[in-house]
């Protein structure tokens, strides 16, 4: 088999880093995880050149469907200049050579973690999910025989024991992050650390969902325009979450925010999670309550 | 069988890249024409698609196997030549499976279906095919409302073998039905919902 | 009045310069070299080598300096680095009866064919600091034997075994395929080779405190130390095309045989049992704590009753590998905020539910 050199970015190694093999075996998989929604594929995870739990997962996903045409974001926490974003979009910079981004419009690959894009998604569009525990059962039970019997049987009756428990408890069903939803009527999926706000951007999402687990050896999908649904009750509904205040840099009332910390006598603000919608809306002219300007450089958005 | 086979990818980076996209595309939007154009040399035993479909996907990792169409020609040396995959021993066995819907009878339950542990252990069927203006209607995952799945020839028996393919979801076959004009897919989740 | 803060990329650039200075330390001390890392902190090359799965030296002791003598961080450079290589083929099985012996001690016999050779071992060594090596040593060198070629060093566990008094190997299936966790992953139930490859590749501590647990009753096994030995194993490749096994070249090996309680039935003599142990280079306690795990996770096909952590298969094969525990605890100091957030809001709303329930007028004047 002949190994590819790039020669117009790292030479040792090859385009966006993984072996050609590697890359089949990954490709193959998600070809399954496609075909089955919701059900997460074992794969041969290699150890990357960054620690398992920083988005190994994502990246070798990502590096498996990469191609020079590309155009590539990748954010964290919503944002694109947080520093593991920064590391993963220079990885694939200087490995594949690709156009990388931090406009969702323009990207045709975004990887990310923890967040969705408040934009919507379209259909030439790929999001790449970075997953640490890919199994929604286990947490209620520990021993990955168990769970693929469960997942099997579609026997997730523990899971709403589970919720159910919560809302006897504190009154809500107290998970706020990594909800589990129900695939396409059939398997019940870990979305990731998202908070459960993006939820509904899951369902009938234009754009392919790929999901990438690297220390746990996973690869499951969402193909566009899927029934996505978080679990609930009848007599508790799914809730998103809401926020009381507005964006105080562009002053969205729609988007997810991060609480800021101003200052030590309890000072807050709260400011959109997603970097570029932000900042799109305020070169648009909407500015919230603490707008101070553009006056920093944008050195680090390239 | 000729004595010398044809090339593989000039370019196996970049053109095993753009074969798996198109086929990616294709598996995520059901029914819909993947446009895809090989650059493979035109002298592959097999339409070119479909041999960059084989050196995209296969390696010394996983085995094909080819129906009575296409396992007399040089088709099996080609594909072990320039991917190391080995031939399957049974429909059973094969993660690729390569069979020509104008020549070979199709049997999706002769093909590996997966276990309900491990549902993806099952065989991706190449289907050689052409496209038909009209067809099936279909719906499921990776379908907006309901798609249209334009295929020929199909065997008579086809609505009622898919049927009880979807009806073992999540166990089941996909296909990739492969054109001059590029991929079209059917995943196991895919539903027929109507006639021509 | 409020302006976001930006700069990870340069930041980034200027923590790895920092880093890069870190390592380098004071520049009037001379510079460590790989080869003296090699030569002189052999035992952790060693350990790279074991649990970074690839037997190159050089490469070992290059991840050390790199890693400013972390070894988990050495062991995970040099797993990043292996992942890339190109496979060629599978070696012959090695075969431990052939090695060349540097240091070979059975706990069982007080002497037996080939003798027990002490070697190079802390074992007897008095733990007292020798400031000595403050300074540059003066080592004298060692004392020599006459070389004795012909002298058979058979296996204890052979030598049991010919009185078939110890359970015997399963008979291997020539062009069996065997496991192999880098290729495909982890699935339970897991056999014995795919378990050996995984102990062999796992964390030293991992393997010593779990070995432990079973001395001190967590599945208790009864282990003799057959033996244990090192020294030198060649390698060989068969070559299709020339129909025999090519010499790739020696390595250096450890391997402990556990000698176990026995097993019996109404159809089946009583025997001892086995529990193996084998690293790259010169590492015994991590040989002789693979070998306690071993048997402790053959629990099952002997019948016994599962009830420690080392017994369970699940639990210590999948926690056991310390490149994926690193980055899994580590990434702990990743951002989180976005779920932070998310949890501080239901705390907030359900501590405010709680606060009405027990005082309504207070949230009306809180609103």
């Amino acid at each position: 088999m002949s190994a590819h050199r790039q020669t117009n970015s790292e030479p040792a190694y090859n385009f966006a880093y993984l072996d050609e093999q590697t890359k089949r075996m990954i490709r193959r998989a998600i070809l399954k995880a496609i075909a089955i929604p919701g059900y997460q594929v074992p794969f041969a995870s290699r150890e990357m050149p960054m620690p398992y739990g920083w988005g190994t997962g994502g990246v070798q996903v990502t590096a498996a469907i990469l191609g020079s045409e590309d155009t590539l974001k990748v954010i964290d926490q919503g944002a694109d200049d947080t520093t593991n974003a920064v590391s993963i979009r220079a990885f694939f910079a200087k490995t594949a050579g690709v156009a990388v981004t931090t406009a969702t419009e323009d990207a045709t690959i975004i990887q990310t973690r923890h967040r969705i894009p408040e934009a919507a998604l379209q259909g030439h569009q790929v999001l790449v999910y970075q997953v640490p525990i890919p199994e929604p059962l286990r947490f209620l039970e520990p021993r990955e025989t168990e769970t693929r019997t469960m997942h099997a049987l579609a026997e997730y009756g523990l899971m709403h024991v589970k919720l159910y428990e919560d809302i006897a408890r504190h009154g809500h069903i107290a998970t706020t992050y990594d909800y589990p939803v129900h695939v396409a009527g059939r398997y019940v999926m870990d979305p990731s650390p998202i908070p459960k706000f993006d939820n509904p951007k899951m369902n009938d999402c234009a754009a392919l969902q790929l999901f990438g687990a690297g220390r746990e050896k996973r690869i499951y999908a969402i193909p566009p325009h899927t029934q996505v649904v978080s679990l609930d009750f009848e007599d508790h509904p799914f809730e998103a979450t809401k926020f009381e205040h507005p964006c105080a840099l562009c002053g969205a009332t729609m988007s997810y925010l991060d609480e800021v910390v101003t200052d030590d006598k309890g000072g807050r603000m709260f400011v959109c999670s997603d970097t570029d919608f932000c900042e799109g809306r305020r070169a648009a002219g909407h500015h919230g309550h603490l707008y101070g300007g553009e006056t920093l450089s944008k050195e680090a958005a390239e | 069988m000729t004595a010398v086979l044809a090339r593989g990818f000039d370019q196996p980076v970049a053109q095993s890249q753009a074969t798996f996209r198109a086929v990616m595309q294709a598996l995520a939007n059901p029914g819909r024409l993947i446009a895809f154009r090989s650059t493979l040399d035109t002298d592959t035993p097999l339409p070119v698609n479909a041999a960059a479909l084989g050196l995209a996907l296969l390696d010394f990792e996983v085995t094909f196997h080819l129906a009575p169409s296409l396992s007399a020609g040089s088709v099996a040396d080609y594909l072990r030549f320039h991917t190391g995959a080995r031939a399957a021993k049974t429909t059973q066995d094969a993660a690729l499976a390569f069979l020509d819907l104008a020549k070979d009878t199709l049997c999706l339950a002769d093909y590996a279906q997966g276990t309900p542990d491990y549902p993806d252990r099952s065989t991706t069927l190449i289907a050689l095919s052409t496209r038909a203006e009209t067809g099936m209607a279909i719906a499921g995952p990776g379908i907006k409302a309901v798609g249209t799945l334009g295929i020929a020839p199909l065997p008579a028996d086809f609505t009622v073998q898919w049927a009880a393919n979807r009806a073992g979801f999540p166990l089941g076959v996909d296909i990739l039905f492969v054109t001059e004009e590029g991929f079209i897919g059917l995943p196991r989740s895919t539903r027929i919902v109507g006639g021509v | 009045m409020y302006v976001a803060v930006k700069g990870g990329e340069r930041a980034i650039a200027n923590a790895h310069r920092l880093l890069a200075d870190k390592r380098r330390g004071d520049r009037e001390v001379p510079e460590l070299a790989v080869e003296q890392i090699d030569e002189q902190l052999a035992l952790a090359v060693d350990r790279v080598m074991s649990e970074g799965s690839l037997y190159d030296r050089k490469l070992a002791a290059l991840a050390i300096k790199q890693a400013r003598g972390d070894l988990i961080e050495a062991i995970f450079l040099i797993r990043a680095y292996r992942t890339t290589l190109p496979r060629f083929g599978f070696s012959e099985p090695l075969d431990t009866a052939e090695m060349a012996v540097r240091r070979r001690i059975s706990a069982t016999y007080k002497d037996l064919p080939g003798g027990q050779v002490l070697g190079p071992t802390f074992d007897y060594t008095h733990r007292l600091l020798d400031f000595a090596l403050m300074a540059t040593s003066n080592t004298e060198a060692p004392a020599t034997a006459p070389h004795e070629p012909d002298v058979a060093m058979p296996r204890v566990t052979d030598i049991i075994a010919s009185d078939d008094l110890i359970e015997r190997n399963p008979p291997g299936v020539p062009g069996a395929e065997v496991a192999d966790l880098t290729r495909e992953p982890l699935s339970f139930p897991a056999d014995r080779d795919l378990r050996l490859q995984n102990l062999a590749r796992g964390d030293e501590g991992f393997l010593l405190a779990l070995g432990y647990s079973t001395q001190r009753g967590y599945g208790r096994n009864h282990p003799f130390v057959g033996e244990i030995r090192l020294g030198e194993v060649e390698v060989e490749l068969m070559v299709e095309e020339l129909g025999f096994a090519v010499p790739l070249g020696d390595m250096t090996l450890t391997e402990c045989q556990m000698v176990n309680q026995f097993s019996g039935s109404a159809t089946e003599p009583a025997r001892f049992t086995r529990g193996y142990g084998l690293s790259f280079g010169h590492c015994e306690r991590r040989a002789m704590s693979m070998a306690l795990v071993d048997r402790a996770l053959r629990a099952e096909e002997f019948g016994e009753e599962r009830k420690g952590p080392a017994q369970d298969e699940e639990f210590v094969l999948s926690h056991s590998d310390n490149v994926q525990a690193t980055g899994f605890v580590e990434h702990l100091k990743l951002p989180h905020y976005v779920d932070f957030q998310a949890e501080l809001a239901l705390l907030r709303e359900m501590r405010l539910e709680f606060t009405s329930k027990q005082n309504p007028e207070t949230l009306e004047a809180a609103e």
